[in-house]
């Protein structure tokens, strides 16, 4: 199911039972799926127009009146375009607000070099109070929404609207904050995040076929990061590649490496966006132009196994 | 060519831009043509070999999205060749479904993330009163959905207590935006009021009537010491019947063969 279809019905039933809840949008409700909330909820959806500053201070006013609003639109208009209304009204004054970041990355595609932001995790990483998730598919975002709306605090997540293809089976278990592991193995970590885990799960295969054996972490989580799953897995591997759609300042890669260099100094390698500026183009040229392939994938924890290994 | 003609020929361009990619932001690029065509026949002081002459007209085209309106008009006066319209969000191009400073010959500002680009245009027309330049003009055309940002009013604000009159805003006032009507989404008012409450002087023309259109623009360009603004009244898809039916869902939508063919058979 498309994850903004599979977003809206969860809502709905959240909604039902939590007459808290408020939708906001700036323009996108139809684009991100929320339109069909408005004749359900017309005193909790609100439609702000095409002024996302302004919503996000809504939002925070209605926090702190006891609501949790949900606020949404493309990743860059939810976060870097509004980022000192967020570490303000939001972040700093402890508020319970849910920002929704919609096509994240090279997921924006023919939306192109405006649309396409890979500074999310960075910005929202900094700010105290805040919770950040990259969500896969609708199993995960049906089963992490209760957690999300229950949650005391700020909780950033991106999803991608039209992303339709199945990850998790029905009986898929989300645990708060808990990585995912995916399959296990004893010569390299692959910690994936969002839905690169895709790719990531190919690479698994493909290294599998030249003898290596890859143990995958799926990662829901960015902040706070399941520290004890990262650091089990590179303590039995003793190499991490990292693996997500976005910079690779500030994002997946610097949370694991700050957790490494800390706690259990290990070779990690990164499979992110290197300081490219942002372009417009179908997915899967994205995905070339950016080394973000499962080639990209299993390529670079080949190389950083054969340099190990000697 | 008349202004009249031109704007067909950029209806035409701006559907082969689009059908080359299938799909993309089909009425606010057609509501647009009419403008583009009267400024570029009229009053753009450009030279297409030399696009970042100094000594030149600027647009900066706030509703970026409506990128391939203008890369019709300026593949048409030889700013580049036809056949990069075929070229629209494939890897590489250079030309992004929203405008780029970068990569376009003839694009004067960056735009696609909304509300930035009066600001933008002040800082052209600071820079062009720096250097002395008392000829040229920085046109500005914005959608009126995008008038709800807060920035736009910044930019106003500021273009009239500096006495910017070297700043015209065109408003693409299509009364649409992605989730239905401006009125029912979040009402705008009378935008010429409240243009005029933030120094400017104003008209309001039919957008796609040419002589009007030139005239407005010819008014704006009197240098009297305060911004000008020219609320346009637009249909959203001008032009092509199924567009201009299908109301805010135009926005963003399929230019299949057919329907291509079909609007090419209106487009004469
Ligand atoms: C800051 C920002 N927020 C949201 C969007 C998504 N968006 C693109 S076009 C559009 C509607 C624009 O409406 P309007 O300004 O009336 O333009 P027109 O109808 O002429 O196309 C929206 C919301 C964006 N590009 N930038």
């Amino acid at each position: 199911m498309e994850l903004r279809k599979a977003y809206v019905a969860e809502m709905a039933r959240l909604m039902k039972q939590n007459d808290k809840i408020f939708i906001l949008d700036a323009d996108l409700s139809g684009a991100g799926g929320t339109k069909t909330l408005y004749q359900q909820f017309p005193e909790r959806c609100v439609q702000c127009g095409i002024a996302e500053a302004n919503m996000t201070c809504i939002a925070a006013g209605l926090s702190a009146s006891g609501f949790v609003p949900f606020i949404h639109s493309f990743a860059p208009f939810s976060t870097r375009r509004v980022y000192d209304q967020i570490a303000v009204s939001i972040s700093y004054s402890e508020q319970n607000v849910k920002i929704v970041g919609f096509d994240p990355g090279i997921e924006t595609t023919y939306n192109g070099g405006t649309h396409m932001c890979f500074e999310d995790f960075a910005l929202m990483r900094a700010l105290p109070n805040f919770v950040v998730m990259d969500i896969v598919d609708d199993v995960q975002l049906t089963k992490a929404l209760p957690h999300i709306a229950q949650h005391q605090g700020s909780v950033y997540f991106r999803m991608v609207r039209k992303q339709n293809k199945q990850f998790f089976g029905e009986d898929y278990n989300f645990q708060w904050g808990k990585a995912d592991k995916i399959c296990s193995g004893s010569d390299v970590t692959i910690v994936a995040t969002g839905t690169t885990v895709f790719d990531a799960k190919v690479a698994v295969e493909k290294l599998a076929q030249v003898g290596i054996s890859a143990e995958l972490l799926a990662i829901h989580t960015v902040k706070p990061l399941d520290e004890q799953a990262i650091l089990q897995s590179a303590q039995k591997t003793g190499i991490v590649v990292t693996v997500e759609n976005h910079s690779v300042h500030g994002g997946l890669y610097s949370a694991v490496c700050e957790l490494l260099s800390a706690k259990h100094p290990t070779l990690c390698g990164a499979i992110a966006v290197h300081d490219q500026i942002s372009q417009v183009g179908s997915l899967n040229d994205l995905k070339i132009a950016y080394h973000l392939t499962a080639d990209d994938i299993a390529s670079k924890a080949q190389q950083l196994v054969q340099a190990k290994r000697g | 060519m008349t202004a009249k003609n031109f704007s067909t020929e950029i209806r035409r361009a701006t559907l082969r831009c689009l059908h080359s990619q299938g799909s993309g932001h089909v009425g606010g690029s057609l509501s647009v043509a009419d403008a583009l065509a009267v400024l570029y026949t009229h009053h753009m002081d450009v030279d297409p070999q030399n696009p970042k002459r100094p000594q030149r007209d600027m647009l900066v085209l706030s509703k970026g999205h409506a990128g391939p309106a203008w890369y019709a008009t300026l593949a048409l006066k030889g700013f580049f060749p036809m056949d990069w319209l075929d070229t629209l969000n494939k890897i590489g191009t250079k030309l992004p479904s929203h405008a780029n400073l970068t990569l376009t010959p003839g694009v004067d500002m960056t735009a696609g993330s909304l509300g930035q680009g009066l600001s933008c245009a002040c800082g052209l027309a600071l820079g062009l009163k720096a250097q002395g330049d008392t000829s040229h003009f920085v046109y500005v055309i914005t959608g009126d959905g995008e008038l709800q940002e807060g920035q736009n009013w910044e930019g106003a604000m500021f273009a009239s207590h500096h006495k910017l009159d070297n700043v015209v805003v065109l408003v693409d006032n299509n009364k649409l935006q992605i989730d239905g009507e401006t009125q029912n989404v979040c009402k705008m008012e009378d935008l010429e009021a409240k243009f005029r409450a933030f120094g400017f002087e104003t008209t309001r023309v039919d957008g796609h009537d040419h002589q009007a259109l030139h005239q407005a623009i010819c008014n704006a360009k009197v240098r009297n010491g305060v911004p000008h603004c020219i609320v346009m009244d637009t249909v959203k898809g001008k032009g092509v019947s199924i567009y201009e039916q299908m109301g805010a869902s135009n926005h963003s939508t399929t230019v299949n063969d057919e329907q291509y063919a079909l609007a090419l058979s209106e487009l004469q």
